[in-house]
């Protein structure tokens, strides 16, 4: 992970790039007005890898990430951005990081060449200098034709790209990635795990928040997952998932008084509870053993042949990840929760 | 220059990707100054998209010029063209510090957005963004002023302080209205939205402006009043530009105008830093 190691001022020195840790927090706390937002957060991330940050709205995943990039001033505990205090030595830290917030942190009246051209200018770069690094970004993330375009006027996918252009610009050691693809389509969506997969593989060290399980599963190696300010669970995507169940079958039957036959098939089959929907020809089952897509899907496939086999038509069959109800439900007891819920609760 | 390629763009790929993450040395950080004209650049490209903003300094002043020239002077000084050797510098400080107000409203719009946050993790000399906005808007301020300027020469604005008086007239004037900025961007950064941002401002600049020697001569003013124009700073503005510009400077009233700025620098530019860091 130690890139052109150099000793000169305002660049990465060898022991810069081999910390082992990027960020190190301990007890973190937040609060806003008499509520929590951050209770208490134990987080230790290793570089050069995608930690994960899973949690509904209004968990405290925003309020942590920008403690952690010097945006917001923490009410107790500790936090460490490679080795450096994010209160006493804001300044070290910023050099090192950089923020994709939640909404866009693009300026939507310049055109796309005029934000990257400032942001290079902001960080050092010389005239000439910081227009040719424009150019390059933006003829990386796809943005050439959109170069002279105001912001305004860019898509949500484009807008995105162009965000996380402004925050490789300068090629962070720690960039934080706030909900990257929360209403992005499929198609931006999978540009943006690809650029997370670049940055990692050039040796940043990446922390993203995330509402979906697939997302975090897909990019990171490992995942906290956090809820009403707390870590409640924290390890690989495997570790958390084997403890979940590895995805769900859902099935639909054409006639109701077959599903009790069904019901014993598939935990025959599956090896788990089977739990019967309001729907009366609906069943769920929970996929527990697997640590893998694969082995899912194979279980899946056996329990549909099994059916079949007996005799029982299937209208409809399908295998999914589990959601992160799920996975809240399987940790907490109780499904994800938006804020407001969550501020009722408290108030009580 | 690369960007007129016309190849089509292409999603980006692991590999596009790769390829413009930096393996070389970054650049040092930037100095103070450079930091805060890279702000103000920022400031003028908004103008220039959004050039609308642009009627604030010109049609305004226009219209307040014209309007209290041929409205007053007839029944204050006699004459329009007697009236308009008096008025003319003060309705130039009264339209140029209602312009500052926009600094406040500029900050206050960029929080709303998440630019802001973007520029607060940025290693660069922390009041460099605000420094930049008030850079952007010494450039209106000064517009305004000349706007002004041209209106009234044309209307027959003759100063006795020639054109050396004039110049530092105008001089002193977007000075102390960099000054006067810091205590917007203090608002900007306090208050919730624009909208109160700007209520506020009225509500502190309407009484500064017209209850002051701008419009008429405060003799003429019950005595409470003129207390209160005797403390009004903006009042001790116009006064020092008056003068300068009729050449007739008076050294209290510069002194005054200048410890003024001073202090509404040292006050609310630190008070401004410190909702900055802690927002």
């Amino acid at each position: 992970m130690v890139s052109a190691a150099m000793t000169a001022e305002g660049t990465r020195s060898m022991s810069e790039a081999g910390d082992s840790l990027a960020i190190e927090t301990s007890g973190l706390v937040k609060s806003f007005g008499g509520t929590r937002a951050v209770d208490g957060i134990d987080l230790t991330v290793p570089a050069g890898t995608v930690y994960g940050v899973l949690g509904p709205n209004g968990a405290g995943k925003t309020t942590t990430v920008r403690m952690l990039a010097t945006l917001l001033r923490p009410d107790g505990g500790q936090a460490r951005v490679f080795g450096h205090d994010v209160v006493r030595e804001a300044d070290a830290v910023r050099s090192r990081v950089s923020l994709t917030g939640q909404y866009a942190s693009v300026d939507e009246d310049l055109t796309g060449m005029e934000n990257l051209v400032l942001l290079s200018r902001l960080l050092g770069y010389r005239k000439p200098a910081a227009r040719e690094r424009a150019v390059t970004l933006l003829e990386a993330f796809g943005l050439t034709e959109a170069a002279d375009r105001q912001v305004k006027n860019y898509s949500g996918g484009m807008r995105r790209r162009l965000d996380i252009a402004a925050s490789i610009l300068n090629t962070p050691d720690l960039l934080f990635l706030d909900e990257p693809t929360t209403g992005l389509d499929p198609r931006s969506r999978n540009q943006v795990w690809d650029i997370v997969r670049a940055v990692v593989a050039h040796g940043t060290t990446v922390l993203l928040t995330t509402q979906y399980l697939e997302e975090a599963d897909r990019l990171a190696e490992r995942i906290a997952v956090i809820d009403r300010g707390k870590v409640i669970a924290e390890g690989t995507p495997g570790e958390l998932k084997s403890s979940v169940g590895a995805g769900s079958v859902h099935v639909r039957l054409r006639d109701r008084w077959q599903r009790e036959q069904a019901r014993q098939v598939l935990a025959r089959v599956l090896g788990t509870e089977v739990q019967l929907d309001a729907d009366p020809v609906a069943l769920t089952a929970r996929i527990m053993d697997g640590d893998s897509r694969d082995r899912a899907s194979a279980q899946a496939s056996r329990a549909l042949a099994e059916l079949d086999e007996a005799g029982i038509t299937v209208d409809d069959f399908s295998l999914g990840q589990p959601s992160l109800d799920e996975v809240f439900l399987a940790l907490t007891g109780h499904p994800a929760e938006e804020r407001d819920e969550n501020e009722q609760e408290v108030a009580e | 220059m690369t960007a007129t390629t016309t190849a089509p763009d292409r999603d980006p790929t692991a590999e596009t990707i790769s390829a413009v993450l930096s393996r070389e040395v970054r650049p040092p950080r930037p100095g103070a100054l450079s930091a805060s004209l890279a702000f103000g650049w920022r400031a003028m490209l908004k103008i220039k998209h959004v050039p609308s903003q642009l009627f604030d300094i010109t049609a305004f002043p226009i219209m307040i010029t014209l309007m209290f020239t041929y409205l007053f002077g007839g029944a204050l000084a006699g004459s329009t063209r007697e009236y308009l050797q008096f008025l003319l510098p003060g309705i130039m400080v009264m339209s140029v510090v209602m312009t500052s107000m926009y600094t406040g409203m500029s900050v206050n719009i960029d929080i709303s957005k998440g630019v802001f946050d973007r520029f607060r993790t940025l290693p660069i000399w922390r009041p460099a963004p605000m420094v930049g906005y008030i850079l952007g808007d010494m450039f209106r301020y000064t517009a305004g002023a000349l706007v002004i300027l041209a209106v009234g020469l044309i209307l027959g604005f003759r100063p006795d302080g020639g054109a050396l008086g004039v110049l530092a007239g105008i001089a002193l004037l977007v000075a102390f209205s960099f000054a006067l900025s810091w205590l917007w961007t203090m608002l900007g950064l306090l208050v919730r939205t624009e909208r109160s941002v700007m209520g506020i401002s009225m509500l502190v600049l309407f009484p500064a402006t017209f209850l002051s020697n701008i419009l008429v001569d405060p003799k003429t003013m019950p005595g409470w009043l003129q207390v209160f124009v005797d403390l009004n700073l903006i009042a001790h503005l116009v006064a020092a530009v008056r003068g300068l510009m009729s050449g007739d400077a008076v050294v209290d009233e510069l002194l005054w105008t200048a410890v003024c700025g001073g202090v509404l620098i040292a006050v609310f530019g630190t008070l401004t830093m410190r909702l900055y860091n802690r927002k």
